[in-house]
């Protein structure tokens, strides 16, 4: 039902997802019968090798996409039912993602960046401002605002996604490898950054990663394996 | 809705704002619309020139009467005494010297046109001294007016800009004589500026005519006394005479040749919009896909796809009406005002004319370029909306 996961606590509740791509005549059972309950403020990894299917599985927590069976209910809402109009709007009000290339808009200045998703909210110009301060301040980029992605390093370009994606506190924070593309000062960087969200502000984050090292800044890991869920990574 | 609307502005706006990266493509997409924007209105500048310049031509308190079943001052003819009766008939103005007629002889002589050195057709006329109070924008911009009953011709401004030999002091060939050009008038941008005037009583002669003419102008005691005029004419069992009023007259002239004109423009520029609207598909298509997972990641945000079709269209139309002045104003500063003559079919001589590029025109212009732009861009921007966002993050 649509509220067993609020009912056993769990903020994310994935069950029985499969999901299943065509390419030309061809099946592709990428994820087959995925459970997984995350509870608010958990600070979740989700690990598997490379095509496993993590980034599927992401983004069917975060309404990019359907599944082709099982539910997908966050907070008691089924976002699987959702059309993809309401889930547009769904995303913008519960979802911040972070992204292995940060996806950052080049044209605009770090602090328009951020603003971005506040468009999508009723917020007044002078509120707008102030969310954006704040977090880019949590992100320790305030100094940097009126920079264009060009002239940021890697690692502060992934703080101004991260700005981007807690910019209107969501609900879930989902992060596909933000680390990936980072070396390992700034990766720790952002880690720390992430871990501090959790901890300190009980943001629920979901991260995608390959590296053991940042899954274990993570308060628990799941392991992808043939498009299945363990505890404990296969082989 | 504010929150809609701001969504397509901040999407357009990066658009806009990436336009630098990709100045290539559409630079050759604005040039390829300011191209067909350009033709079109250059095209429709000479039907809308040559309209003008008819319109110009006659005034509705003025009539013209041609023999019943003429269609031309070429195939009409009349006696003196016939002039004479047409001139008397009620609803014609009246001066202190009597009725404001004008009897008319139109021949035809050949003269080298400046432009293409070619010998071509141009209205020689000889007129009474009515004439001058009948079309009263006539004026003498050169020289003097001829002597009545000396063997001279004054030229009108057209003409002597047109063709060759009719500057003042020159001699034109007249039948067997040679007479001198002594003046050049305007005639408010008439058609009259196309032709050389004389006295009709020293053209009959020269042209064997006897007392005979063509035509008679007449002006009218006001626009309203034209039904008058021309029932009298109709009823007289004296004549075969039948009355226009000369805007009626030269609408009519102009009719054939704007309608080709116009018909061809459109013709041309639709031709030309095809290939236009390609190349705005293809800028829109590369513009869309260079942005592909720009425009993913701000779906991902929340941004609807109503906003990203409503962008992209509105990148694309923003580009088509920039190109679409741009050839617009092009086409304004190369052909307006620009002198040319044509061949007028129903007189069989030449009429000068200035190419008008009008307001309609222009608007016309960045209306077609609004067209081309929003084709163009709606294929791209269904695209653009209709990716997958999943799969699009994917993209590098
Ligand atoms: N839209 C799609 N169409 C077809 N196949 C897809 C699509 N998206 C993903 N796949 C396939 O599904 C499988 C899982 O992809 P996914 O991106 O989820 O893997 P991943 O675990 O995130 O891998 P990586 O660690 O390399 O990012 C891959 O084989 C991929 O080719
Ligand atoms: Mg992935």
């Amino acid at each position: 039902m649509s509220d067993a996961g609020a009912a056993n606590g769990a903020l994310v509740d994935v069950r029985d997802v499969e999901k299943v791509f065509h390419r030309g005549s061809e099946e592709i059972h990428v994820l087959r019968g995925v459970n997984l309950q995350v509870p608010s403020g958990e600070f979740l990894a989700l690990m598997g090798p490379s095509g496993s299917g993590k980034s599927t599985l992401l983004n069917l927590i975060g309404g990019l996409d359907h599944p082709t069976r099982g539910t997908v209910s966050i907070a008691g809402e089924r976002v699987d039912q959702l059309s993809d109009r309401r889930l547009a709007a769904w995303r913008a009000r519960h979802v911040g993602f972070v992204f292995q290339l940060y996806n950052l808009i080049p044209v605009l200045t770090a602090e328009r960046n951020v603003e971005l998703p506040l468009l999508l909210t009723h917020l007044s110009k002078a509120e707008r401002r102030k969310h954006v301060e704040t977090a880019l301040e949590a992100v320790g980029l305030q100094h940097r605002a009126q920079h264009y992605p060009r002239q940021l390093s890697g690692g502060e370009q992934q703080r101004v996604g991260i700005a981007r994606g807690i910019v209107t506190d969501p609900t879930l924070l989902l992060c596909d490898e933000p680390t990936g593309d980072l070396d390992r000062k700034a990766g720790d960087e952002i880690l720390g950054l992430l871990s501090a969200l959790s901890r300190e502000h009980g943001k629920t984050i979901i991260m995608v990663t390959h590296d053991p090292h940042a899954s274990a800044r993570a308060a628990r890991t799941v392991y992808l394996n043939k498009g299945e869920l363990t505890r404990e990574p296969k082989d | 809705m504010i929150n809609w609307l701001s969504q397509i502005a901040s999407v357009t706006k990066f658009g806009l704002l990436s336009i630098p990266q990709r100045r290539g493509s559409v630079g050759a997409a604005l040039f390829g619309i300011a191209g067909v924007v350009a033709v079109l209105v250059g095209v429709l500048s000479i039907a809308a020139g040559f309209r003008r310049a008819m319109a110009a031509s006659g005034s509705p308190d003025a009539a013209l009467v041609l023999r019943s079943g003429a269609d031309s001052e070429m195939v009409s003819g009349f006696g003196r005494a016939t002039t004479r009766i047409i001139a008397d008939a009620p609803g014609v103005a009246r001066g202190p010297d009597g009725p404001l007629a004008s009897a008319e002889l139109f021949v035809i002589i050949n003269l080298p046109k400046i432009s293409t050195g070619s010998d071509v057709n141009v209205p020689l006329r000889g007129v009474e001294r009515p004439a001058l109070k009948v079309r009263d924008s006539m004026r003498i911009e050169e020289g003097r007016m001829f002597e009545w009953g000396k063997d001279e011709v004054v030229v009108g401004i057209g003409a002597a800009r047109e063709f060759s030999g009719l500057r003042v002091g020159d001699k034109i060939k007249v039948g067997r004589y040679e007479w001198p050009v002594v003046g050049i008038f305007s005639a408010g941008g008439g058609a009259s500026e196309s032709e050389i005037w004389t006295d009709a009583a020293v053209l009959q002669p020269a042209y064997k005519r006897g007392d005979s003419f063509q035509s008679v102008y007449v002006k009218l005691k006001s626009a309203e006394s034209f039904r008058e005029f021309h029932d009298a004419l109709s009823a007289d069992p004296r004549l075969s005479a039948s009355a226009m009023r000369q805007t009626d007259y030269y609408a009519d002239q102009s009719t054939a040749v704007t309608k080709l004109v116009t018909t061809l423009g459109y013709l041309i520029a639709l031709l030309m919009a095809v290939g236009a609207v390609f190349g705005a598909l293809n800028t829109m298509y590369s513009s869309v896909s260079a942005r592909t997972r720009e425009i993913a990641t701000l779906r991902a945000l929340g941004f609807g796809s109503g906003a990203v079709v409503a962008s992209v269209m509105l990148e694309s139309v923003a580009l088509a009406i920039v190109g679409g002045a741009v050839g617009a104003g092009l086409s304004y500063i190369a052909f307006n005002g620009l002198h040319t003559a044509t061949m007028n079919w129903q007189s069989f001589s030449q009429v000068t004319f200035a190419l008008a590029v009008t307001p309609q025109l222009l608007v016309q212009g960045v209306v077609l370029a609004t067209l081309i732009g929003a084709v163009g861009g709606l294929l791209p921007a269904i695209r653009a909306a209709r990716q997958p966002i999943a799969a699009a993050l994917r993209e590098l």
